[in-house]
């Protein structure tokens, strides 16, 4: 294999790691929540990815619970079962400011005026950031994350932010 | 071939097809390190050098308003326009260069339709027939002109190969049906509409028809005056030319019964505050400055077609469309959308369950430019019971081995999922 096609395939491959595959062939979480607190539909109208985020958030302000359904890409999918997997036990505080963090990561822009993004460990999230050498696939990997920020902002007076 | 094209001689130059590729200026080039493979023709089509030219041409050297001014360059662009419009005239068979009306594309041209044909005469009751495989713009705007009216629109269904019945069609022409709008090639599916029989069963019962023609221009021979057709709609960047221009073609008839859609300079003769003269056809229907140099990219577009022959052109699709549908079908694991017997250019297929976003992916990587999705075509997706379909679509600038790098490309994508 030629250095070119080695260095096409590494791309690839940062992009679906077995990480990446294993989730969106099982996810986690996956189903409806029925007793949720705070839920949002993430839809992208040009693909067609529709995916429907469940939180149950207690009075105290933590993430219990976390699910999803619907169906997308397998980066949109594994996205969304990585997420389920990182909030359950956060606040919405610290849940809100991972959003934060992993949209600058993933798109390079930072969404907020301090360097906080770049300091927050994203652990296994890092396993999207293969989607950075492929523009049209970020809005794929961070759909969940936005349905995330939209579930908690859309429900704030029932949400203690501690 | 539909058996609703004639089949007109107009291909003087017999240069073989294969040659043509070498027209197009954007395939000679490299992607993600591959040579382009350009499969995605139904979504928008790459320009020949000669429809390129011919719109830079007119913006270096002839460029001014259309139909104004009394100097030289007005002169110009008002010739190269207008000649543009013969040569589509020609290139649809039309009757007259009055039945020629431009568009911003196939969408406006039904919105046109249902707007100043439709709207006026509809009430309540009243109802308009579509069927299962129409592309959003042969659906939403009935819906709204339904809204308006009170009329409803009535969806005629498909089979599982992705065909219309065209006696199911016809049974429903009751005596409520105000206009058929229908596809004359399904942009999803493929599938080739029975027009012929279709538009002879509504005429006999006084309805008018409508055909959305965006994917059969490039593929088959159309006459517009064979077919009797009352309205057809077509863009240019399916069929080589730039986009944000089309055409609506319409009976000089119904042109002439219908309102302006709408107003400003150029459709008028004269204007007083107290009413206005419309200009004569097809200039009521062309408010403000046209899109000049895209008309005449239209023009180019129609000869360049012409000249290579629409007859040469569908024979040589329908072989590599034949060769594509057997290497597909060939792969373990597929499973291909749209399987009429009549069809033409275009393919759509789901591949074990990966998602199309990521064999769409996975192709680019490899130089293969395929469409992922719903296509513009929601309830087909909805019909097969599928969130969208990878597609592959044809033109005559494709060739057999660009289909056999189309499945190595597949091959790769199952290589990563397995």
């Amino acid at each position: 294999m030629s250095e070119k096609n080695e260095g096409k395939a590494a791309e690839l491959r940062e992009l679906y790691r077995e990480l990446i595959l294993e989730h969106a062939r099982s996810p986690r979480h996956f189903g409806k929540l029925k007793d949720a607190t705070h839920s949002a539909e993430g839809i992208n109208p040009l693909c067609g990815d529709k995916l429907k985020m469940y939180f149950r958030i207690l009075k105290n302000g933590r993430i219990d619970a976390a699910c999803f359904e619907g169906s997308g890409c397998a980066i949109s999918v594994a996205s969304a079962s990585l997420l389920t997997d990182t909030v359950i036990g956060m606040s919405t505080a610290d849940a809100l400011q991972f959003f934060s963090a992993v949209i600058s990561r993933l798109s390079g822009r930072s969404t907020t005026s301090d360097d906080a993004d770049t300091v927050i460990d994203l652990g296994k999230i890092r396993a999207l950031e293969g989607v950075k050498e492929f523009p049209s696939r970020i809005k794929c990997a961070s759909l969940a994350w936005h349905a995330l920020n939209s579930a908690i902002h859309c429900n704030d007076q029932t949400v203690s932010t501690e | 071939m539909s058996h609703a094209a004639k089949a007109p001689n107009r291909s003087t130059e017999q240069r073989p097809i294969e040659d043509c590729r070498a027209d197009f200026p954007v395939l000679a080039q490299t992607i993600n390190g591959e040579p382009l493979v350009y499969l995605d023709s139904a979504a928008s089509s790459q320009a020949p050098g000669v429809v390129i030219d011919a719109v830079a041409e007119y913006q270096r050297h002839d460029h001014a308003n259309v139909h104004r001014g009394v100097h030289t360059l007005s002169h110009r662009a008002t010739d190269l326009y207008e000649s543009a419009r013969d040569a589509v005239q020609e290139f649809i068979g039309a009757g007259r260069r009055t039945e020629i009306v431009f568009t911003r594309g196939t969408t406006e041209s039904i919105n046109l339709v249902a707007q100043s044909f439709c709207r006026p005469t509809l009430g309540a009751g009243d109802r308009i027939l579509i069927t299962h495989l129409e592309h959003h713009s042969n659906i939403v705007p009935w819906q709204i002109v339904c809204e308006q009216t009170g009329a409803e629109l009535v969806i005629v269904p498909i089979d599982s190969s992705g065909q219309v019945d065209p006696q199911e069609l016809i049974e429903k022409m009751d005596d409520r049906v105000r206009i058929v709008a229908i596809a004359h090639v399904s942009n999803a599916l493929g599938s080739i509409l029975p027009l012929t029989e279709i538009i002879q069963a509504a005429h006999d019962r006084d309805i008018p028809v409508l055909v959305d023609g965006a994917q059969a221009v490039p593929h088959l021979a159309v006459d517009v005056q064979a077919l009797d057709v009352d309205f057809y709609a077509f863009s240019g960047h399916k069929m080589f030319a730039p986009t944000g221009i089309g055409i609506l073609y319409a009976k000089e008839t119904h042109l002439e019964a219908m309102p302006p859609y709408q107003g400003g300079g150029d459709m008028i003769l004269e204007v007083r505050f107290e009413g206005t003269t419309y200009n004569e056809l097809p200039y009521k229907f062309e408010a403000g400055t046209p899109n000049i140099s895209g008309a005449i990219g239209l023009g180019a577009a129609a000869r360049y077609l012409a000249s290579m022959g629409l007859e040469r052109i569908a024979a040589h699709e329908n072989r590599l469309l034949a060769y594509l549908t057997r290497r597909l079908a060939a792969i373990n694991g597929i499973r291909l959308i749209g399987t009429a017997s009549n069809k033409a250019s275009v393919q759509s297929f789901l591949l074990d369950d990966i998602h199309p976003h990521d064999i769409g992916t996975i192709l680019d990587h490899q130089g293969v430019a395929i469409r992922t999705g719903h296509h513009c075509a929601m309830p087909v997706m909805d019909f097969f019971g599928i969130p969208g379909t990878a597609r592959a679509s044809l033109a005559l600038y494709n060739n057999e081995e660009d289909i056999d790098r189309l499945i190595a490309a597949l091959a790769k994508t199952q290589e990563i999922f397995a």
